[in-house]
């Protein structure tokens, strides 16, 4: 593997009483999406401001193409921040040609509003944006200087699943541009489509790394059974070993699926409403910190 | 850099001038004011006697004139000390006093042959003073509604400059903005740069509307030099605009720095010389006025609109402007911030 695009060497951001960031150490390869996620307070956010050079670390050094931050990195990055409010009374266009003009180089502005279909709202003024029409107006904005790495914190938070999926499709073609994509998210089934690549953030400290597929193989090797709680009986609690239970349902984690079912039918339990799947990423969070993603 | 100051000075400018609300107000107000004002004072002068008394050296603590000379103890007169006959002269004759006096040594006085209330006080001293001098001069009284004017516009500019670029900083950094600006090459001497000159090139077009409307309802003509105008208002914005910046360069509270501003604004309001002469005040007050910028502007501008001043008359002012710019804006700069800490 050649140079990383992007490196993270011990990074620590300490504030009164907190360890927000605690130790943080990795490298991210060009041309790849990088997932850093974690529940609500994980440090990601932290993280990745100063990935980002907004935000000043306590120790620790972050490096751009083997750089320490600097003028090269602001020219050469796109940003999406959570929340970011754009000036009144601008139109989408007119927005764009002010953030394109900050830059030495980077798209033609009709280029940036095609590619994140802002043909129609190019004449509309900010204000007047819906929320997914105003994350695409941001995301036009994070790539108006043909960004070499593209930062994208929590992206779709706060969007309805279509808006959502329509953002997904955007990032996929970005990706076939071959751009380096750091992502941050709680959303778990977002990180397994859009990722090549994850880091899980816990308490300021990364818990587990690798591809999603990888991750899931080292931690899982069972498949789950879920139940409706009312048609599991405690009496059938001792016909399996591992028992996820929540409020409306039981997930049953097995190695031997034959063996589990034909128990369960043994001991009479209806498996009327019986669904199998693969883990997913959400399986291995709670596996791996043993709680509820944080929303 | 060029090329960014301008982008974000230009974006600046087309979210001022959409703003239609705060437009149409930003000319209407001081508009209304000056036509309102000049209604209810621009009548005769009140009868109200006011005597000015040459007396060098003058400090906070100065009586005017040499103490016990009978003319000095007349009633209903008030009488202001003056440092010289030069800065006396351009009083008398726009009839901002009535009558200047000297009383050191043989007494000699300088009276306006225009001006009523000049030959009735004449006749108080002539009764105190038999010996007295006459140097008579002439010239029309300065209305109030010209005297205001200045000080309208001032205001005006004031209020655009402090709150115009103070609150727009702070609502750029809560909600965000200017975290994401933050994010592009641009830097903190770019950002407040385009905000100084959008600014200033915003409040130099609506005085500019301002200055020929209202100059044309009230019959104004400017005495001295216009573009010596333009660069007493460029430079008492400068400084004012800076002030605001330095205001909301670090503050993240609406609250914080409304308060502020207004613990500056209403000083400048009531003694910088907006509504009514300090002349008669303390001295101390009007040591105390010349720490704001705004005074200076007032005091450069009146020179010039009424008393036809030249640039070396001014210039102590336009020096104390520049200089005031040259350190808040150091002092913005330097305690600048791109996000709520």
């Amino acid at each position: 593997m050649g140079q990383p695009i992007l490196e993270v060497r011990n990074l620590v951001k300490q504030y009164p009483n907190v360890n927000a960031v605690d130790g943080v150490s990795f490298a991210v390869p060009e041309g790849i999406c990088f997932g850093l996620l974690g529940p609500n307070g994980a440090g990601k956010t932290t993280t990745i401001e100063i990935m980002e050079g907004i935000l000043q670390q306590t120790s620790g050094e972050v490096r751009y193409r083997g750089e320490l931050l600097g003028p090269r990195f602001r020219e050469e990055a796109g940003i999406l921040f959570q929340k970011t409010a754009l000036q009144d009374f601008l139109t989408v266009r007119q927005t764009l040609s002010m953030f394109r003009n900050l830059y030495d180089r980077g798209l033609d502005i009709e280029e940036v509003i095609r590619l994140c279909a802002l043909e129609k709202l190019a004449g509309r003024d900010n204000r007047k944006l819906s929320g997914g029409q105003q994350q695409r107006l941001l995301l036009a904005v994070a790539l108006v200087n043909d960004p070499s790495i593209l930062f994208l914190d929590e992206p779709t938070t706060g969007l309805d699943p279509q808006a959502r999926r329509n953002f997904w499709d955007l990032i996929q073609s970005i990706k076939a541009r071959r751009k380096t994509i750091i992502l941050t998210t709680h959303y778990m089934d977002e990180a397994e489509i859009l990722c090549d690549d994850i880091a899980i953030m816990d308490r300021g400290r990364i818990i587990a790394r690798g591809g999603p597929r990888q991750l899931l193989q080292e931690h899982f090797e069972e498949v789950l059974l879920e139940l409706p709680r009312h048609d599991f009986p405690d009496e059938a609690r001792h016909l399996v070993t591992k028992v996820i239970e929540s409020a409306d349902r039981v997930e049953i984690a097995t190695q031997d699926l034959e063996t589990t079912l034909r128990a369960l039918m043994d001991a009479r339990v209806s498996l009327q409403n019986l669904r199998i799947r693969p883990p997913n990423l959400e399986d291995l969070f709670l596996e791996l910190t043993g709680k509820e993603l944080r929303t | 850099m060029m090329r960014r100051l301008f982008a974000v000075w230009h974006a600046r400018n087309l979210e001022f001038l959409r703003d239609r609300a705060t437009l149409i107000f930003t000319l209407l107000l001081p508009m209304m004011l000056v036509v309102g004002m000049g209604f209810v004072f621009g009548g005769p002068p009140r009868a109200l006697f006011k005597v000015g008394v040459i007396t060098p050296q003058i400090d906070k603590h100065s009586q005017p004139g040499p103490m016990g000379h009978p003319f000095l103890q007349e009633r209903y007169v008030d009488f202001v000390p003056i440092a010289s006959a030069s800065d006396g002269l351009p009083k008398i004759t726009h009839q901002q006093i009535d009558l200047l006096v000297d009383l050191h040594g043989t007494p000699r006085y300088w009276v306006n042959t225009d001006s009523p209330k000049g030959y009735i006080v004449e006749k108080l001293l002539l009764a105190a003073s038999p010996g007295a001098q006459r140097q008579p001069v002439t010239g029309a009284a300065v209305r109030y509604v010209d005297w205001l004017f200045p000080g309208i516009l001032g205001m005006n500019m004031m209020f655009s400059c402090l709150f115009g670029v103070g609150y727009v900083v702070l609502r750029y950094r809560k909600n965000g903005f200017l975290k994401r600006l933050h994010a592009t090459p641009l830097t903190a001497f770019e950002f407040l740069t385009a905000q100084v000159l959008s600014r200033l090139c915003l409040i130099l077009f609506v005085t500019t509307i301002l200055y020929v409307g209202i100059g044309t309802i009230i019959h104004f003509h400017s005495s001295g030099n216009l573009l010596l105008l333009v660069l007493i208002a460029v430079l008492g914005c400068l400084s004012m605009i800076a002030l605001g910046l330095t205001i909301a360069a670090a503050i993240s509270s609406e609250e914080l720095v409304g308060g502020l501003l207004n613990l500056l604004t209403w000083p400048m309001m009531l003694v910088s010389g907006i509504w009514f002469s300090l002349e008669g005040s303390p001295r101390w007050v009007q040591w105390g006025a010349h720490i704001f910028p705004l005074t200076h502007l007032l005091d450069a501008e009146r020179a010039v609109m009424l008393d036809g001043a030249g640039l070396a008359q001014i210039t102590p002012n336009l020096a104390y402007l520049a200089a005031t710019t040259l350190v808040f804006l150091a002092f913005g700069a330097w305690s600048f911030r791109w996000r709520v800490e």
